[in-house]
């Protein structure tokens, strides 16, 4: 192991893109709980319909985070 | 140091621990090899799974009563769930009537298979590999056209679909090929790919955890590391475990939601 190996890249390259991949989806997660968190706080009585809303929106940003895994086993 | 850190790596990542890989879920066939009905452990956790949740369900039925016992008042809570929380919330009693029976098969089938993955001996979710979910998704895709095409015949329902009312015409040539491959390409593929890709991830963190926690309690030369480290992995495999039960059922509840939500769009609006 000498100072030339020290820079190497080993193991697959796929895997830091994934990683860059899920800020996109994590952003939108976070945005979409926090702003299910405001209008259930605003609305109580609508809480049981937010959640609905939320997971619905929820799980399609999801699959935007699942489609970067799905690239990098195939690929 | 870096000589120290590359070296522990290589050795867990190389020689030692037995990690996950894709292979995990093309197991070898062990029944019918060679023909289109070949049978490997994924397929037979399937079917052991079908089996038990049917007769399960059907002594339930059989031996219901009036007063619900403990296990009945189980089974019919979660049944109550889906028809209330799920199909008449999103689709009203009028319209969700019909569609009870479809998504409560869907959830509890989904959930178990799911549960497959954290039951000792079967380790694998049997909605791990993209043949089942594809199947449901397409379960999904033939009600929801369906629903259409029977309440506003199958014109009125392509042009409702691909041609949004009060969009600027020119607007068509490009707005309508999008919305015919969201109805028919995006949608299901998206089940599919949700449901396919929660189960695989799950089951390649779990089975990481388990296998280094394996490697470093029993397999690495130096124990008086080795075992501490070994047990951290342990409980980060079993708070994974206990993730997965919760993704298992949220998977389903999603999976339920979704498909009720896209059945509903498919019908007229009041």
């Amino acid at each position: 192991m000498g100072i030339i190996t020290l820079a190497q890249i080993a193991g697959n390259l796929n895997l830091i893109g994934y990683g860059l991949a899920a800020l996109g989806p994590s952003l939108g997660l976070g945005l979409i709980v926090s702003k299910s968190v405001e209008s259930t706080a605003r609305q109580p009585e609508m809480a049981g319909k937010i959640q609905t809303l939320m997971l619905i929106g929820a799980a399609m940003v999801e699959l935007l985070g699942l489609l970067g895994f799905v690239a990098l086993l195939i690929m | 140091m870096f000589e120290s850190v590359s070296k522990t790596t290589i050795l867990a990542a190389g020689t030692g621990a037995d990690l996950p890989t894709v292979k995990d879920f093309l197991p070898p066939e062990i029944l019918f090899q060679g023909t289109p009905f070949a049978i490997n452990r994924i397929i037979l956790i399937r079917i052991v799974a079908t089996v038990i949740l049917l007769s399960v369900l059907a002594l339930t039925a059989s031996h219901a009563k009036l007063v619900p016992g403990r296990w009945q008042s189980m089974i019919e809570m979660g049944i109550g769930f889906i028809r209330d929380g799920v199909v008449y919330s999103v689709m009203g009693e009028l319209r969700g009537k019909r569609y009870v029976s479809m998504i409560v098969a869907l959830f509890f089938t989904i959930l178990v298979f799911n549960l497959c993955g954290i039951i000792p001996g079967a380790n694998m979710a049997a909605t791990a590999t993209v043949a089942m979910p594809l199947a449901f998704a397409a379960w999904t895709l033939v009600q929801y056209c369906w629903a259409g095409i029977r309440e506003k015949g199958a014109w009125g329902f392509i042009r409702d679909e691909c041609f949004t009312p009060g969009v600027p015409w020119p607007v068509y040539f490009l707005l309508a090929p999008i919305q015919l491959l969201e109805l028919i390409i995006v949608r299901p593929a998206s089940l599919t790919i949700r449901l396919f890709a929660n189960m695989v991830s799950g089951h390649l963190t779990l089975a990481t955890c388990l296998a280094f926690a394996q490697y470093w309690v029993f397999e690495a030369s130096n124990k008086l590391t080795g075992v501490p480290v070994g047990a951290m992995w342990l409980v980060g495999g079993l708070i994974m475990t206990l993730f997965e039960i919760f993704v298992a059922f949220l998977q389903a509840y999603v999976f339920a939601i979704l498909t009720t939500a896209y059945i509903n769009l498919s019908y007229p609006e009041e």
